[in-house]
């Protein structure tokens, strides 16, 4: 109507709603963001914290855009809310090169199984589907430098904060079984898996990533073609993806196509140089420290978040309230979750929601009353079935890798 | 008794395969094909921000380094380099001391 009255045509109706999204989105830097609809601050230690949400990635919902090409979006928090398993089209993204193929035909599609093996192999999807037995595991898949942006100094890198992490239902084959087709050779020491991904420019080291053999062979480790029952989205690794549980998942290889098996370590950059951490207690030095022996990354320790209350959310003060949120044990599973309302003075044990698995998340929940007004801490503490329980003092490595210190919601009684 | 042998066998199969699942629920897959937004947004500057569109923007959309915090002119020279050397970035000599100017300019902690 507004339209009418001015004369103004569809044209600059729709340019006009174009600028206002843009505007407030808070991109002014180019016409080609345009399609991100709305801002979320992240709780990150120092500016900038405003990033957009974007719907735009092929098979996904509502993201946090962290960088556009390669990808990286975020899960937010709320989704964690909503369910112990997070949904395919929410789960978070993270590539290392921008040659992603954006085309998979499942006939075509090949995995390779090569190296020190009796029978090199190129197995079909339909062959690794029919002919091996099909198995199914629960288990979250986090970012090694999931909660980044929390570190203090600041690092760079993705400036993730806790939404790195997902937790599926992963279907599909055993790793071992696969091996055992292809018959490993005396004297094999790991496995290498590389996907369809490439760098842009061709020197760059190729994405891959080893496991030593016994690991690659305990019957844990798969190779998954669903996640929570649908085939996975292209941009978590579509047709097949690597499954280490209790591992972080920069060893979850995404579009797996190729298996190698090697009769001496993997000395690739990705394993020697890249994703190292130092070989202290919590991967934690001081800053600017050097000179300190460098390892793998390799197990996921005990975290804990709640997902229903924001930062800088207010109550009525002395009101029974309820705190729900997710746990994760990291290499094995979630004992306990205690819940503090006074900054960790005290602490009152949660009760927690069902067991679907070691690896899973696990849900908990528990009421809290806030005494008087004013500004109050609530924390969250999960400690795992090997009675590792998450460290009240954060860590801090260059790459920002392994937070897992108790995480602190400010909130206001009013 | 034939009957016991297979509920037995059944039972030990589930004991021994604990989370194999039944063959009628294997999936089928379909092939896909998707597209991903170009992320081809320029760093904001003008010319001073010539030389880190022009070598930076073929392996990465500038929202990553816009995302960064404020960090020391060392991190950032260090950050520079490590695309240089590790990751094979095709940056000419006289473009690197630009690229960490606009950096430590535009991000830097002093």
């Amino acid at each position: 109507m507004i339209d009418r009255d001015t004369g103004m045509g569809a044209m600059s109706l729709s340019r006009r709603r174009f600028l206002a999204q843009a505007g407030f989105a808070g991109l002014s830097l180019s016409a080609t963001q345009a399609w991100a609809q709305a801002i979320v601050r992240l709780p990150l230690a120092s500016d900038p914290r405003d990033r957009p949400i974007t719907s735009e990635f092929p098979q996904k919902g509502a993201l946090i855009l962290q960088r556009t090409r390669p990808p990286l979006l975020e899960t937010p928090l709320e989704v964690f809310d909503q369910g112990v398993f997070t949904p395919n089209d929410r789960f978070y993204v993270r590539w290392h090169w921008a040659d992603i193929p954006t085309e998979i035909d499942v006939g075509t599609f090949r995995l390779a199984v090569r190296g020190h093996v009796n029978k090199v192999l190129s197995l079909s999807l339909n062959e690794i589907i029919r002919n091996l037995p099909q198995v199914e595991l629960n288990a979250v898949n986090q970012c090694s430098g999931n909660s980044r942006g929390l570190f203090q100094p600041r690092v760079a890198g993705a400036q993730w904060a806790n939404g790195a992490m997902g937790n599926a239902k992963w279907t599909g084959v055993r790793l071992k079984d696969v091996l055992d087709l292809a018959g490993v050779k005396a004297g094999a020491v790991q496995v290498r898996f590389n996907g369809l991904d490439e760098p842009v420019v061709p020197e760059a080291p190729d994405f891959m990533k080893s496991l030593d053999i016994d690991l690659a062979r305990n019957g844990e480790v798969m190779i998954a073609y669903t996640m929570n029952g649908e085939q996975l989205p292209l941009l978590n690794g579509f047709p097949l993806r690597l499954i280490v549980p209790g591992w972080y998942s920069t060893y979850w290889v995404k579009m797996l196509n190729d298996i190698e098996v090697l009769d001496k370590p993997d000395d690739n950059y990705w394993m020697t140089t890249a994703y190292t951490i130092p070989d202290t207690p919590y991967a934690n030095i001081k800053p600017g420290q050097t000179g300190v022996k460098m390892v793998p990354i390799s197990r996921m320790v005990p975290r804990s978040f709640i997902t229903n209350i924001a930062d800088g959310a207010s109550f009525p003060a002395g009101v029974k309230t309820l705190a729900r949120g997710i746990a994760m044990g990291g290499d094995t599973g979630v004992a306990k979750v205690d819940f503090s309302a006074d900054g960790g003075k005290s602490w009152q044990a949660t009760r927690l929601g069902t067991d679907y698995g070691k690896y899973s998340f696990r849900q908990w929940e528990t009421d809290f009353t806030l005494p008087e007004r004013g500004a109050h801490s609530l924390m969250v503490r999960c400690t795992n079935s090997a009675n590792v329980a998450q460290p009240s003092v954060p860590n801090w490595n260059g790459s920002g890798f392994m937070r897992n210190v108790i995480e602190t919601t400010p909130v206001t009684a009013t | 008794m034939g009957k016991h042998v297979l509920i037995m066998g059944l039972l030990m199969g589930a004991i021994l395969l604990p989370s194999q699942t039944w063959p009628e629920e294997l999936p089928a897959l379909k092939s896909v094909h998707v597209e991903l937004p170009s992320g081809d947004s320029q760093f904001p500057g003008g010319a001073g921000a010539d030389a880190i569109n022009n070598n930076c923007l073929a392996c990465h959309s500038a929202d990553m380094v816009l995302n960064q915090p404020a960090l020391p002119r060392a991190t950032w020279e260090a950050e520079v380099h490590k695309m240089i050397n590790a990751y094979k970035a095709p940056i000419d000599n006289a473009d690197i001391a630009p690229i960490v100017d606009y950096l430590a300019r535009t991000k830097g902690t002093n």
